[in-house]
Order: structure tokens, then sequence, then C-alpha cells
């Protein structure tokens, strides 16, 4: 009698330790998220235009050639430290045919609000799995980072 | 036995007595409930107060955040600092230079942050240099030493950088009596009362912070301690606190104690000015730095100043006069509304506090007891407001609430004593744990104290934290002062011995307009590397020139070769990166300098002279992506004379084939 409660104590002990963690509802295999990535943001996240403040960009017919040589200097000091202009990944993946790949809104989103599409885009945080180093917001204003897509558009044979 | 007994009872209470009046109270009965609740800042969230402290001895200033007592910044300023490559890097080197060469330390006592109407403003913070003589001023949108000025004439900056109230003027004084630099100084030391003076120093503050000493006073040779500016009524007007009136020079801890009274100097700036105005000021030969920081370049500019304007205030009757100030003063602090002025007399038993008004009165009557050394010298009683009686022993320092309270730090019987400013009666005491120097309110020597903290800095801390060999901690602590009674919250560690400090509210400092980083479009270093595509290696016979760049995570070039043993290498690393929080360090093995740590957009340049032929590498210290580790680079060393040509690349440099 006295070893049978003493097992049935020690039983719901572990019962009890089992218990507090199923009941926590914590699931640790799942990375812990920062307080501000609030889920619904992450579902209204429209992966096609990006997150920003751009939502309509016009595309001329032609290339604007002026444009995109203003968009190669700054790219020069901004960007190609990390990316290069054919298909090939250096830091971040190679430029050649982002602008068939990407919306233009998407693009110009991203050069300029890298950090929350980086936490939302599906497809991003994919490429971080493979590139581990995220994309840094370099401070670029809309003219300067409107002039390295037309430099984008120029890389993928836009005349 | 009845006399056996009462004569041991006696002797218990005689003992317990004495500890009591000489040990505060155990800091269990000084700590209440709900302080942990008044200081905890939960994580990821903001302080409300920033606080500058000096670093003393380390000759650096830290930043902390209140009420919580976090650490948040060391501000590297007179000392080379290694960590950041401060006094190591070919653009911060000339920021410690001085009429004696580059000086890698100094002993920094009082910060003192910049004030427009009497008010702080969140701009600037001065602070003293007080070994080899000097003033430098942070500036707080970078937290950065923007520039430092040396004082001539001088020995011990220790009254200093104490302002006026907008800011026009930052003062400096020297601690020792000592010869001007335009005079004979190899003279026997015992004519000192002959040959000795002392000078105080009005630095004018330019819009933009820029110092330049705009004149001197030269004054008898007595040793000056702290001081305040007049304020609001008393605008004009500074205050001195100056000891040894005696004049000795040896054993001054008897000889410089032996009168009743010394001075508390009050200074008439604005009659000053109209002297220089009038030209009774002299040029005289002088030898001092003026070192400021370039935002534009990323690098220091140091400069020889050779003269200096002096006015002879011992001469002219009415720039000065002095206070008579029992004993041997040192806090001498002006009240919110600029009437009161307040003497610590570190040796005397009551703080004196004198008027203004009655000043103003006494000097308009000549109420003179007679000179000293040509300056007249005002009736201790026609100035005096009247005597703090009994604060405790050996007042230091007293700042304000702008509620018409004062907060004196008792040394000796490490304690402060709230007490009211116009009846002079004690209000209340805290105990500090121990022997109390200097004290801070937020705002608490402005018109307009921000009040709700008081922080002690304590020179003694026995016993109060884990004990790490013969050198104990430094330490502060934090008293709330919103109700009657003051309450302890907290004690926390500082670095080197922690004398003056300020505070204010952290809206005024993080909206002043502060820098995240350096726009790479306006860097102007004549060195800059704007894209990996301009990153070369140049030589000049022997000196070569490496125009490199850092991003995440790679360096530009990262294979060097054609260097040779004994050749004067110029890393110049620009930091592509134009987000904040992200810069880069460089170090490079052998280098007898420290390490680089460069701003994002910034421009640093590390000097390294090969001693060995072999392979040098280079890294990146500063963990700045998950590639950190990969941020590397190589340069191969060749002895004297090689013809190995100077080759760079970063990523084309493929492995040989046979």
């Amino acid at each position: 009698m006295n070893k049978l409660s003493l097992l049935v104590v020690v039983f719901a002990l572990f019962i009890s330790c089992g218990k507090s963690k199923s009941d926590s509802g914590e699931d640790f295999s799942v990375p812990t998220k920062s307080e501000e990535v609030a889920p619904t943001e992450a579902s209204a996240y429209d992966p096609n235009r990006g997150e920003g403040k751009h939502t309509n960009v016009e595309l001329g017919a032609t290339l604007d050639q002026a444009m995109a040589a203003n968009g190669e200097k700054v790219s020069s000091v901004k960007c190609t430290s990390c990316h290069k202009m054919t298909d090939e990944r250096l830091v971040g993946p190679g430029w050649k045919g982002v602008t068939e790949r990407r919306k233009p809104e998407w693009i110009m989103n991203f050069i300029t609000n890298p950090d929350p599409m980086i936490d939302k885009d599906p497809e991003l945080q994919a490429q971080l799995e493979l590139c581990l180093v995220r994309m840094p917001n370099q401070s670029l204003n809309d003219t300067e980072a409107r002039e390295i897509l037309e430099y984008m558009r120029k890389n993928d044979g836009v005349k | 036995m009845k006399n056996r007994f009462l004569k041991t009872a006696f002797a218990t209470v005689l003992v317990a007595a004495f500890f009591a009046s000489c040990k505060p109270k155990n800091s269990s009965n000084a700590v209440s409930g709900d302080a942990a609740s008044k200081v905890y800042v939960a994580p990821g969230k903001y302080d409300e107060f920033y606080n500058f402290v000096s670093g003393g001895f380390s000759g650096q200033m830290s930043v902390y955040g209140l009420p919580s007592g976090r650490m948040l910044k060391v501000i590297p300023v007179f000392s080379v600092d290694p960590e950041s490559g401060w006094g190591f890097s070919e653009e911060t080197k000339p920021m410690l230079n001085t009429s004696h060469g580059f000086i890698p330390w100094d002993d920094a006592h009082h910060p003192e942050m910049s004030q427009t109407n009497g008010e702080v403003d969140g701009r600037w913070v001065f602070i003293n240099g007080n070994n080899t003589p000097r003033i430098a001023r942070v500036d707080l949108k970078r937290f950065k030493t923007a520039e430092i000025i040396e004082l001539p004439n001088s020995a011990g900056n220790h009254s200093s950088p104490f302002i006026t109230e907008n800011t026009e003027y930052v003062v400096a004084g020297t601690r020792f009596g000592v010869p001007g630099d335009y005079e004979p100084g190899d003279v026997p030391i015992n004519t000192y009362k002959e040959n000795y003076k002392a000078h105080i120093s009005f630095v004018k503050v330019g819009k933009e912070g820029e110092m330049d000493i705009a004149f001197q006073l030269r004054l008898p040779a007595v040793n000056f301690d702290l001081s305040h500016s007049g304020k609001g009524k008393s605008h004009g007007w500074f205050f001195f606190s100056c000891y040894n009136s005696e004049q000795a020079n040896t054993l001054l801890e008897v000889n410089a104690s032996q009168k009743d009274k010394d001075f508390i100097m009050a200074v008439n700036w604005k009659k000053a000015e109209e002297y220089i105005k009038a030209g009774k000021g002299k040029r005289e030969k002088a030898r001092y730095a003026h070192n400021y920081w370039d935002e534009k370049t990323h690098s220091a500019v140091s400069e020889m100043k050779e003269d200096v304007l002096v006015l002879d205030a011992m001469a002219l009757k009415d720039i000065c006069y002095m206070i008579p100030c029992p004993k041997s003063p040192h806090g001498c602090d002006v009240d919110p509304t600029g009437e009161y002025i307040c003497g610590s007399g570190k040796l005397a038993a009551l703080i004196p506090v004198f008027s203004f008004d009655k000043m103003q009165k006494a000097i308009a009557n000549k109420t003179y007891e007679g000179d000293y050394n040509g300056i007249p010298v005002l009736k201790y009683d026609a100035v005096l407001h009247g005597e703090v009686q009994k604060p405790g022993l050996g007042p230091l320092h007293t700042e304000f609430d702008g509620k018409g309270n004062a907060y004196t730090t008792m040394f000796v019987s490490s304690e402060i004593v709230k007490w009211d400013i116009k009846t002079l009666k004690v209000l209340d005491r805290v105990p500090t744990y121990y022997s109390v120097g200097h004290l801070c309110v937020p705002g608490g020597d402005s018109k307009k104290p921000f009040g709700k903290y008081m922080i002690a800095y304590n020179k003694i801390t026995k016993d109060r934290y884990l004990p790490t060999g013969p050198e104990l901690t430094q330490s502060a602590q934090l008293y709330d002062i919103t109700g009657d009674k003051m309450q302890l919250l907290l004690d926390f560690p500082t670095i080197g011995e922690p004398h003056y400090a300020q505070a204010a509210p952290a809206d005024l400092i993080k909206n002043n307009g502060q820098l995240k980083f350096y726009k790479i479009e306006e860097n102007n270093h004549p060195y800059a590397t704007k894209g990996e595509k301009e990153s070369k290696v140049v030589r000049n016979g022997n000196v070569v020139h490496v125009y490199m760049t850092s991003t995440r995570s790679h360096f530009a070039p990262d294979n060097i070769e054609g260097i040779r043993v004994g050749d004067e290498v110029y890393f110049h690393v620009t930091n592509l990166e134009q987000d904040w929080d992200v810069p880069h360090g460089f170090s490079i093995k052998g280098a007898k300098t420290a390490e680089l740590l460069i701003m994002p957009g910034e421009t640093s340049t590390l000097k390294w002279i090969p001693e060995r032929v072999g392979t040098s590498v280079f890294y990146c210290t500063d963990f700045c992506s998950a590639l950190h580790q990969e941020m590397q680079g190589y340069i191969r060393v060749s002895p004297k004379g090689s013809t190995i040509p100077l080759t760079y690349s970063v990523g084309t440099n493929t492995p040989a084939t046979k």
C-alpha cells in the first residue's frame, strides 16, 4: 500500500511536469518572432508589389539612357560590392534578369525598404537562407532608386 | 560590581554612539520596498534620462541611462581608446596634440552641457582635461569629441568647463598658482609669492560650438577650485571658489589651511569685455593647440596658436571682487534664480550662502574689508544671505531641484543634505555609501532643473560590491527626490573616478537630429573610396596607399602583393554601408596601433610598417553578418628591394594552375 501510494505520487509528478509543458503551448521548433511583426500584417503582404511607398512605377517603352547612367554611378557606390551584373551570386544574387522576375514596384520597394520585406516576403526569406546576409538599407532616395531600376533594365537588354 | 557594570555600559553606549555618528545607517534600512520598480526599465524600452558622467582618471566620458543605471557608451575624449582607434588612427591622432606634442591621457572631471537661455539645450557636453589643461567639446548628434583646446598659463584645469547661460563662454581656471608661460618660470619655488600668478580663461563658444580663448584674467597666485556662472539677474557674472589664499608652496595640507576664510571670487565678465574693447588687454606670447574634427573629411585638424590676450585684473580694479568664504571652499554653486551663491567650505561646519543683490549693493557702496593683492575684498556680513548651520561634515557640492531646495554632498559624514535655500533650514538627509563627492540633479545647475532624480558620485565603495582585489569599483547612487524625503533607489558602478555629471531628458537628445550614419556622398576624405571599382593600391616611393572598401562581408581589395619590408603602408578603409549600427572593424597582424572601427559611410586610416618577410593578414573585428568570419584578406610582404610587382584584387585571384 505504501509502495503503491509512492508510485502514484511519482506518477503524478511526471504527469504534472508533462502537462505544464504542453499547457504552455509553445513550439520551440519555430523561430521566435520579434514583437513588431504581427501575423495579420504578414497575411496582408502583397508578394507582387512588396511593401513600401511605391504602388505604381511607370516604365518607359524605351530605356532612359541618362537615368541608367546615373543608376550605374549610384550602384557602383552602394550596390555592386555585393551584386554582380551577371546571374552569378556574390554576396547577394546577380542582377541579370531581375526586371523580368520582379515587378518594378517590388524592386523599388525592396531597395528602399528592405528590412520589413525580408521579414515578410516568402521568397526573400528563402533567398536569405542562401545568402545569409540581410540586404542592408543603403539609404537610397526615390530618384536614386528609380535610376538603379533603369540601370537594371539596361542590364536586362532594354534599349 | 555595580561600578564595573556602569563602566561597561557607559563604554558600550560610547562605542555605539561613535559608530552611529561615523558610519551611515545600514543600507537595508535605507532602501524601501518599491525601489526596484522605480528603476526597472523593461527589455527593449528606453531610459528616461541620459546621464553624462566624468570618467575621472580614465580621461573619458561615460553615458548612462537613468533610472536603470545601464551604461550606454564610453565616449573617448582625452585618452586613447584602442577599441575605437581613437588616438591610433591617422585621422584622430591630431585630436590629442598639445604644445607638448601627442599626449595619450588626461584626467577628466566635469561634464557641462550647453545651455540656451539658461536651459539645457542638448547640443554639446564640455569636459575639462585637468592634467595638461584642456577643454573638450563633445557633439551630442554624434556622441563624439568634436574639439579640444589647450589652455596656456595654467596648471591643473579644475574649475572648468562651466558655461554662461547662452554658452557664450566656457571657462577654465588654474588649480596651481604658476608663473605664466610668458614669464620666467625657471625661478626658485620659494619665491612663489613674488613670481607665481594665476590665470583664468574665458573661451568664446561660436554658433557651431567652435572654441577660441577670448581672454585670460591675470590674478594673484591662489588655487582656483570650482566655478559656476551667474544666471538670470546675475548673468554677466562668474563665480570661482579659491583656496590657498595663504599662497603656500609646500605641505598645502597644513599650510593652505591656515586662514579662517578663503574666497569666492566674483568676476564681472561683461566689464572685462568692455576693457578688452577699450584695448586694455595685452597680447602675450603663448603656445597652445586647438584641435577640431572636420565632419566633411572625417579627420582632425590641429593648429598651434601663438599668443593670448591677457587682462590684468589686479590692476583693473572693477573686474573681480573677493567674497570671504570659510574655509578652503570647494563647490561654488548658483541657484536657479541666480540670486544665491553657495560656497562649500570643505573644512567648515556650515554652508555660507551669498546674495547677489547684497553683493551688488556692497560693491556700489564699496563695503570692503581691504584688498587681496590688488583685488577688493567685500565684507562677509554685507554679502551673506545666511549660513546653513550644522549641515554635516565636509560640504562639497550643491545642486538644485527648481522648487527652492538645495542638495549638498557631505564628504566626511557620507550623506546628502536637503535644505531650503531661503530659510536655510535642513529638511532631510540621506546616507551615501561612501564619501560622496559630486552629485547631479538633471539640469541641476541650470535655470530650469528637471528634478525627479538625484545621483551621488561616491569616492569609496568598500563593502558595496563583490570585491575585486585591492581596487574596487567606483560607483554612483540614484535617489528619488520627488517627495519630501529623498529615497535611495539604486547603486551602479562607474568607470574611472566619477567627478561631476550632468543629466537631461532623453527626448532632448535623441530628438536633436542624431546622426545614424555618414552619407557616403558627403564623404570628402581625401582617400575615400566610393565604390569597389575605385579601390586600388598606389605606391609612391616607400609610401603605399591602400584605397579599401568594406561592406558585408568583404574588403576590396582583399589580396595585395608587392608590399616590401619597411614600406609605410596606409590602409584607408571606407565603410560603404549606409545603414544604422553597421560599423566594420579593421585590424592587421603585427600593427603597432589598434583596430579601426569605421562607422557606416566613414573613412579611417591605419598606418602599418611591415617588419617581416612573409604573409600578413587582416580581418573585420566587428561582427557584421553571418559571413563576418569570412571577412578577411592577405598581404604578401617581400624583402626590401624586391621586384615583385604591386598587385591587388578581390574575387579574381583564382587558384594558380601548374
